[in-house]
Order: C-alpha cells, then sequence, then structure tokens
C-alpha cells in the first residue's frame, strides 16, 4: 500500500493499513538486536507479521514485495524500556492526560482501556522507529500504581499486546512519599498487601517457608486475571484489611508469580531491599526500574537475577537517592553479569521514547572515555530492543530479528544510534505504517513562508 | 534617599564650594554592586595541531591549528609554529571548536539535588519582579556544572530565573569554572539579561491565586503597565543624572527596567508561540525597547520572516514537544526553518541534562534540516552553539568564536562534535585546562559530591 493511500485510509477515520504481506529488505546493514555486531549486506523477510530470517544467505521467497536498503540500516523496531506512550497527548493538560489517579483504587488499575492509539505522542515515535513501550501507570495515592502494558504504536484499533503485564509500584522516594513519608512504611504497605493478596488467593502460600495445600484444589488455583472478572471477591478476607477488594484481587497473580512486579527503586539501600524481598517471597517475579545506584551493588544485582531498566544518561545525584549517579550505570552493571536494559524513567515518558536510541549511541561513547563503562555498539542496541523486551518476559515475542518474532522491523537512513539517523520505513506486526505526524504537516505547511493566494490554513 | 547618596550630594556641594541654594549635582549610583570575581587561572600555551577547526563564526578548517596564549586565542589557520615552551597536542582526526555556551540554563538557582530546599528560580510572589537577580540565588556548589563542562564542553551559560513572573528578573552570565561564590564565577563585563515570559506560566501561577494575570490578555495588560511606569521612572532619573538636584527614590525593579530601555540590560523572553512573540515586538516597540532572544521559540518557524527582520534571535530545542499546550507545534525543523530565514538560530537546554548534549541536540537539528532540504554546513551549524547565543547575550566581543585575541574558551572533542559517539576530550577556559578526559585530577568535584559513594567518578 502506498503512504498516500495509508494516509487516506487515516484520514477516513483510523482505518487499519494494509494487512501483512511478504516483505524481504535486501542489502542493507542488518542488526539483530541481539547483542551482535551488524551484518552488512543482509537480507530481511517478513511473512504473516514474523520475521522469518534475517542476516546473510537468506533467500527472498518468491512473489515478496523487495524493499532495497542499500546504504541503509535495517534493525528490529525499538521497544521503549519504560514509558507512559500512550497515556497523555498533553503532560500539562490534566484532561488529557490518564498517568495517575487519585481515586479509591490503586493495584487494581488497569491502564489498557486509558491507552489512546490516536494520541501524537504515539505518532511521532513511531515515525522515529519505536514500534513497542512498556507503558507504566504513576502512582496517585499509593504505592501500588497498578497494571501496565505492553502495546504497539501502529496505525490501528488497539495498541494493547499485552495487558495486565505487570504490577508498578514505588518503593524509593516516591514510595515513601506515598505511605506516608518513610520507606519503613512503604514495606509494611507492601508486605501487607502482599498478605492480603495472599489471603483473597486462599492457601496460596507466598513465603518461601510456608505450606503448600493440595496444589490440585481449584481453590487453591485461582487464577486472576482481571480484577473486573474476578470470581474471587466473595472469598472471605479478615476485618484487618487496608486494600479494596479490588486492589486485593488484583495482587493475587503478583503473589502467585505469575504476574511481573515492577519496582522503582534508586538508591543502594532500596536496590538490596528489592534483592532481599526477592529471597524473602521468592515466588515474585521481580523487575527493578531506576537503579540510579545499581553500579554500587551489582555483584548482588547479577546474583539475584533480577533483570533491571535503567535510564541511560542519569548522571546527577538529582535526589539524595540518586547520589551516586553516573552514565558508567548501565555498563558497569552489564559487565557485572546484571540483566540491563535502557528506559526512560521519569525522563519525558509520556512522549521522548524515540531518544532511547541516541541514549544508546551516548553507551558506545563512553567506550572512548577512560574510567567510563560504555557497551559495544550491538550491545548498546540490544539495550533499546530485545533487553527490554526480555526483562519483561516477552523476549522470544519481540525485541529482535530472530524468525518467530513480531515482524517490528525498521529501515534507517544511517546508523540508528546516531543522530543523524531517520527511519524512514516502519513495519509493525509485518504492517507498513505511515510515518505522517502533525509536526510533518505543519513542516510542510510553513516550509515556504512566501505569502500565497490565501493564508497558511488553507495549504493542507 | 539614601544616606549614603546624601552623603555624596553633601560632599559634592561642599566641594565646589556653592554657597548658594543651587541644585545638588548629580550622583551617578553604583550599577556594578556585586561586582565579578572571576579569576583566570594559569594555562600553558598550547598550540592544537591537524584539527578539523570550526571556528564558531561560519568558517571552517580542515587540518587546521589553533594557538593558544595568555587566556587569549593568539592565532588560528594552517601550519602554525609553537612557540618555546608551548604544548602541542595532535589533533588530528579530532574537531576543535570555540566552547559551547547556554543561553539558557538553571544550574545553581535549580541546582541538584533538587529538593525544595533549593527551589530558588521563581519569585512566584507576584508577576513583576524585576527587582531580583538569579546570581542572589545561584548556588556555586551546584554538581550540574561539572557535568555541563566535562560532558557538553559548555564553558559560558546564562542563568536566568524561571517563567512563573512576567518580568522574572535579572539574568547572570557566568563562566563555567568552579568557585566559592557565584560572583566569582560571573562573566567579567557580561551585561545583564532581564528574563521576561509569555503564555501560560504567568496567567496559571497568577490565575490560580485569584489575581491578575488570569489570561493571556491580563498578562500583556500587566506588562505594559509595568512598562510605563518604567518609562516614568527613567523620565526623573535620567532628569537627575543629567541635571542634580533631589534623587528620586531609588527603586531596584524600576533600575532593571530602565536599565533595559536604556539598551544596557538585554532582554531575554521566554515565549513559545508565534502569535504572542508577535505581541511582544509590538510591545517592545511601543514601550521602547529591544527583545534579544525569543527561548524556547518553539513556533518561530511560522515567523521566521518577521524574526529575520526584527533581528530577533530564537532560542531552540532540537525535538522536545508536547510536554504543555504552547509545545504542542514544536517540530524538528524550527532551528533549520528559522536558519534558513536568515533569522539568528541558537540552542539552547534550559535542562541540566540537555546542557550536557546541546552538541548533539545541534546535531539533531542538522539531520532534521537536511532531510527537509535545508543544507547545513557543520561549520555554519556550529554558530547555533557560539557565535549566536554569544551576541544575542552581548558577548560576542570577548568570545564565541577562535578569532585571535578573544578568550580562550576552546573544547577539543574526540571525534565530530554532532554525533552521539563523540565527547569533549579537553576543554580550556581562558586559556586554562579546566578538563581533561584523561586526567581524573581535571575533573572538579563540587563541595556537594565530596566524600559521597561516586565521588570524583566519572559522570
Amino acid at each position: 500500500m502506498s503512504r498516500a493511500l495509508v494516509l487516506a485510509a487515516l484520514l477516513l477515520g483510523g482505518a487499519v493499513p494494509a494487512s501483512a504481506e511478504t516483505i524481504a529488505i535486501v542489502r542493507g546493514t542488518v542488526a539483530i538486536g541481539d547483542g551482535s555486531a551488524p551484518i552488512p549486506n543482509g537480507t530481511v523477510v517478513v511473512r504473516d507479521g514474523r520475521v522469518v530470517a534475517a542476516g546473510t544467505g537468506v533467500a527472498v521467497p518468491a512473489g515478496a514485495r523487495v524493499i532495497d536498503a542499500a546504504g541503509k540500516w535495517v534493525t528490529p523496531g525499538i521497544v521503549a524500556g519504560f514509558s507512559r506512550l500512550g497515556l497523555s497527548d498533553v503532560d500539562a493538560v490534566d484532561s488529557a492526560t490518564d498517568i495517575s489517579s487519585d481515586g479509591p483504587f490503586s493495584a487494581a488499575l488497569d491502564i489498557a482501556p486509558a491507552i489512546n492509539p490516536n494520541a501524537q505522542p504515539v505518532a511521532v515515535n513511531r515515525a522515529d522507529g519505536v514500534t513497542r513501550a512498556i507503558v507504566a501507570p504513576g502512582v496517585g495515592k499509593s504505592i501500588f500504581a497498578g497494571q501496565g502494558a505492553l502495546i504497539d504504536t501502529a496505525v490501528h484499533a488497539s495498541a494493547i499486546t499485552r495487558a495486565r503485564l505487570f504490577q508498578y509500584v514505588e518503593l524509593g522516594e516516591t514510595g515513601a512519599e506515598q505511605a506516608g513519608g518513610s520507606r519503613a512504611a512503604a514495606h509494611v504497605l507492601l508486605r501487607n498487601a502482599l498478605r492480603e493478596a495472599a489471603e483473597v488467593g486462599r492457601g496460596v502460600t507466598i513465603a518461601g517457608s510456608g505450606t503448600e495445600r493440595n496444589p490440585l484444589d481449584p481453590d487453591n488455583q485461582p487464577v486472576v486475571r482481571n480484577p473486573n472478572e474476578s470470581r474471587l471477591y466473595d472469598s472471605r478476607r479478615s476485618q484487618d484489611v487496608l486494600l479494596t477488594r479490588f486492589d486485593a484481587a488484583a495482587l493475587v497473580p503478583v503473589v502467585q508469580g505469575r504476574q511481573i512486579l515492577m519496582i522503582h527503586a534508586e538508591r543502594a539501600a532500596d536496590i538490596r531491599q528489592v534483592i532481599a524481598l526477592g529471597r524473602e517471597f521468592p515466588r515474585l517475579k521481580l523487575v527493578l526500574v531506576g537503579a540510579d545506584e545499581g553500579w554500587t551493588v551489582a555483584a548482588e544485582l547479577a546474583q539475584s537475577g533480577i533483570p533491571v531498566i535503567a535510564s541511560a544518561m542519569s548522571d546527577l545525584p538529582s535526589g539524595f537517592e540518586s547520589i551516586a549517579a553516573t552514565q558508567s550505570n548501565i555498563g558497569r552493571m552489564r559487565a557485572a553479569g546484571v540483566k540491563v536494559a535502557i528506559g526512560t524513567i521519569n525522563d519525558d515518558d509520556t512522549r521522548m521514547a524515540f531518544r532511547a536510541r541516541n541514549y544508546a549511541g551516548n553507551l558506545v561513547a563512553l567506550t572512548r572515555v577512560p574510567g567510563a563503562a560504555g557497551l559495544s555498539w550491538g550491545e548498546a542496541l540490544a539495550m533499546v530492543t530485545s533487553r527490554p523486551a526480555e526483562a519483561v518476559g516477552l523476549g522470544s515475542e519481540i525485541g529482535s530479528l530472530q524468525a518467530g518474532r513480531r515482524g517490528d522491523v525498521v529501515i534507517w537512513s544511517a546508523d540508528p544510534l546516531d543522530n543523524m539517523a531517520a527511519a524512514e520505513t516502519v513495519l509493525i506486526d509485518g504492517v507498513e505504517q505511515p510515518l505522517v505526524t502533525r509536526q510533518t504537516r505543519l513542516r510542510d505547511r510553513y516550509q515556504d513562508l512566501t505569502p500565497g493566494v490565501l493564508p497558511p490554513a488553507y495549504r493542507r | 534617599m539614601r544616606l549614603a547618596v546624601i552623603a555624596a550630594a553633601m560632599a559634592a556641594t561642599v566641594l565646589t564650594g556653592c554657597a548658594t541654594e543651587q541644585k545638588a549635582p548629580p550622583a551617578r549610583f553604583n550599577r556594578d554592586p556585586y561586582p565579578t570575581t572571576y579569576r583566570v587561572y594559569p594555562g600553558v600555551p598550547t598550540l592544537l595541531k591537524g584539527a578539523t577547526v570550526l571556528d564558531g563564526a561560519g568558517g571552517r578548517i580542515d587540518g587546521g591549528d589553533v594557538l593558544i596564549a595568555d587566556g587569549k586565542v593568539q592565532a588560528i589557520g594552517r601550519g602554525l609554529s609553537a612557540p618555546v615552551g608551548a604544548v602541542v597536542v595532535d589533533a588530528s582526526g579530532k574537531y576543535v571548536t570555540p566552547g559551547v555556551i547556554d543561553i539558557h540554563s538553571h544550574l545553581g538557582n535549580y541546582p541538584s539535588p533538587g529538593v525544595q530546599a533549593h527551589d530558588d528560580g521563581n519569585e512566584a510572589t507576584a508577576p513583576a519582579r524585576p527587582e531580583v537577580w538569579a546570581e542572589h540565588s545561584v548556588w556555586p556548589q551546584d554538581p550540574g556544572f561539572s557535568r555541563a563542562l566535562a560532558n557538553g564542553g559548555v564553558t559560558t551559560l546564562q542563568v536566568l530565573p524561571g517563567s512563573a513572573n512576567l518580568f522574572g528578573g535579572r539574568s547572570v552570565t557566568l563562566k563555567n569554572v568552579p568557585a566559592r561564590t557565584a560572583m566569582g564565577m560571573k562573566f567579567p563585563g557580561a551585561p545583564y539579561g532581564l528574563k521576561m515570559a509569555c503564555g501560560e506560566n504567568p496567567k496559571r501561577v497568577y490565575g490560580s491565586k485569584g489575581q491578575i494575570p488570569s489570561t493571556r490578555m491580563g498578562n500583556i495588560a500587566v506588562t505594559r503597565q509595568t512598562w510605563l511606569q518604567a518609562q516614568a521612572y527613567k523620565r526623573k532619573w535620567d532628569n537627575y543624572e543629567a541635571k542634580g538636584g533631589d534623587a528620586p527614590d531609588r527603586d531596584l525593579a524600576m533600575d532593571t527596567l530602565r536599565g533595559v530601555l536604556a539598551g544596557d540590560i538585554l532582554v531575554q523572553n521566554h515565549c513559545y508561540r508565534a502569535d504572542e512573540m508577535a505581541i511582544m515586538i509590538d510591545l517592545a516597540r511601543e514601550m521602547g525597547y529591544k527583545i534579544s532572544a525569543f527561548h524556547h521559540a518553539v513556533e518561530s518557524y511560522k515567523i521566521a520572516d518577521l524574526l529575520q527582520r526584527e533581528g530577533i534571535c530564537s532560542a531552540m530545542w532540537a525535538d522536545w514537544y508536547g510536554f504543555k499546550m504552547e509545545s504542542y507545534d514544536a517540530i524538528r525543523e524550527n532551528v533549520a526553518l528559522v536558519d534558513k530565514a536568515g533569522a539568528c538560530a541558537i540552542v539552547h537546554s534550559d535542562d541540566p541534562n540537555g546542557i550536557q548534549r546541546l552538541y548533539q541536540e545541534a546535531g539533531k537539528a542538522i539531520a532534521a534540516g537536511r532531510r527537509a532540504g535545508v543544507p547545513i554546513s557543520e561549520e555554519h551549524a556550529w554558530t547555533w552553539l557560539s557565535a549566536n547565543p554569544a551576541k544575542a547575550m552581548g558577548i560576542f566581543d570577548r568570545t564565541g568564536s577562535l578569532a585571535p585575541g578573544k578568550m580562550a574558551d576552546v573544547v577539543l572533542w574526540n571525534g565530530n562534535p554532532f554525533s552521539t559517539y563523540t565527547r569533549p576530550e579537553r576543554v580550556w577556559i581562558d586559556g586554562a585546562l579546566m578538563y581533561d578526559a584523561n586526567n581524573p585530577r581535571l575533573r572538579p568535584v563540587s563541595d556537594f559530591e565530596l566524600g559521597q559513594p561516586g565521588e570524583g567518578d566519572v559522570k
């Protein structure tokens, strides 16, 4: 489908672009996204919305649409490792922003229904090669922000790839503030919430030392996928509860280890508490977000196996939880064996995920700064493609050009980690996406200021 | 009337020996009561050889040399010979540029850590506060200064009051050399700036308190009324300083505005939208002053022709957008389109992280421009980072390009200075080597970071 047609479809009310075709991208510099070095003169084949093969010696299937990428770079789409993409049109406009809630619920909040696939930031990031985003809610009146999702940035009715992928919790300065002014209170709130969830999930032990009841008893395997559909609201609860029934039910998958518990902490001591939490509750599937001081506890983090999504460029003591922040944080954690990915944590996270690839390029730059720890080019690309996908357990689904992954592919005008490159073709699930945005339309309208026979408002 | 002024007036009367009831002769008050104590640190004559030199004013020399000594740029060209005792640096494969100048920073007045006790950028207690001076808020121990130096190659920066007020107060221009006091960083001889703001911020801050301005028209009304006051004040004081007599009462707010009307203080106007910039241009003409630069001018591309005619600079970001309603129409070609129209383009930060990558932001702006068919050379683009901000800050006669006789504010980059892969290798300020990537001793550590985890680390 031509771009004009795609645009026409867009203008006709958000119609879905062409269905997935068989596409072969040939002669480009291909980077798989798994940490390996780029491959010159490679081929990428996408069929039925999935990657069939990528690399050298890949045959072009008969009937495939062939895109010549000579002189260009081909990579998996950028995965925003931590974002609020789709939750806001304009940050400072409350009515256009759905990041957090001061209402009665916390853990039960599910951001999936709040995602707006037509939000301009989605289009702007799509046009810059961001194809998927891990989207977290923000906290309102609790340490629990609610349940985040994985979304795509394609032009279609629903952006949700995985709803309720994780529960998001604040345990650092923000968590302390939410809990009433102390980290100690945040930790008690967290443990109490896990206890209440366990009670709702009757018989489900959350402590490693607990006794399992008959695991074949369906009552001992309650599956809460969506608190709105929960069959557990009528389960017995003690009088001694803080959480609403909805919130407690939403945490059942967390205590059962079926839903990721994503925890934001920056300070070394806070990170150690997260590691300790993992030992105390071995069933929890933990992911650490932030970790400005992670490099100071890198060996412990590596041993814990907890994946980390960190800000690449955070190097200021912006608060008392980030005193040791340095741009070498990710490189050092990586060298110590920590599973690390790049995210834009509290860094224009509603809109600027496209900067992640330049941040990754900056980590390559650090390899030439004495005393700093950087990344190889291949590893830097992985930090914004496969590593975030792996952190949330979806590495076999998105984030690389390995066979079987979703067909999220970007053709760049040049090396995508440098800032001269632009996305020229973007496939999501094997479907070519329009790259027109309000920004490109405004550019076209005002590029020539010569007075015309009609005002600029007629130029479109 | 101040006692000191009375005393001076009386002394003057006595000295002239007038016994009759004549007018006292005028006494000029001190325009510089917080003078710079900046000191130039010792440097070694240094010859940078064989670099790609971007001189900051639009010139380029491939395989070029730059000689610095006695705190100044001595020569720039090819095949320069090193004076006796000079350090010779092989800069082949590298770039040499003038230091980056950030025209819009809050380092020092919104320092790290960003705790409430450090919230010193907005005197948001009345919409017109021209009496406050940013230098009285600047905390010289802000760890951000060292990052701007080592990661960003920033040698000069203008610290401005925030934008809560229509009149935010005076800015201060600093050399990025650590000192014990803000005065110790003050750029010698730099004119003051006046921070003004239009748009959402002032009307939101005061509207939420139930006072004027709560609308854009309120913004303009208060701004105009304040200038009328300043004109009256200026008439009184101009008259007194010309003819003497009873000295009028001093008013710090009006002193600043009078300085603007006299052309001594440069207006740095926070203004996002094209239509509002046009109103501010009319307003400046009505009241008799000139706008030096519009800051955060995300819609300059819509009126680049007007800005070119008026000779007003636009300080812009490369790709920041959508954080508030008035930034909704930001586009990535803004810098390039302003430049293409022949108007003055500046890349600025307004951010302690962004200031570390202004050179990369300029790179993004070049790329966006070229994709839109605007040819932009590297040597021309560096004017966005040095000559143009220096002009808009009134310091281009002293820094902002690598012309002989100018301050030796110089960066040696380890690659192309518009790339994400490039970092400063060495930074000289007034000819003194203030950062060297290869020498951990040449990495400033603020008092705040001393004795803390990560002290002296690469950042």
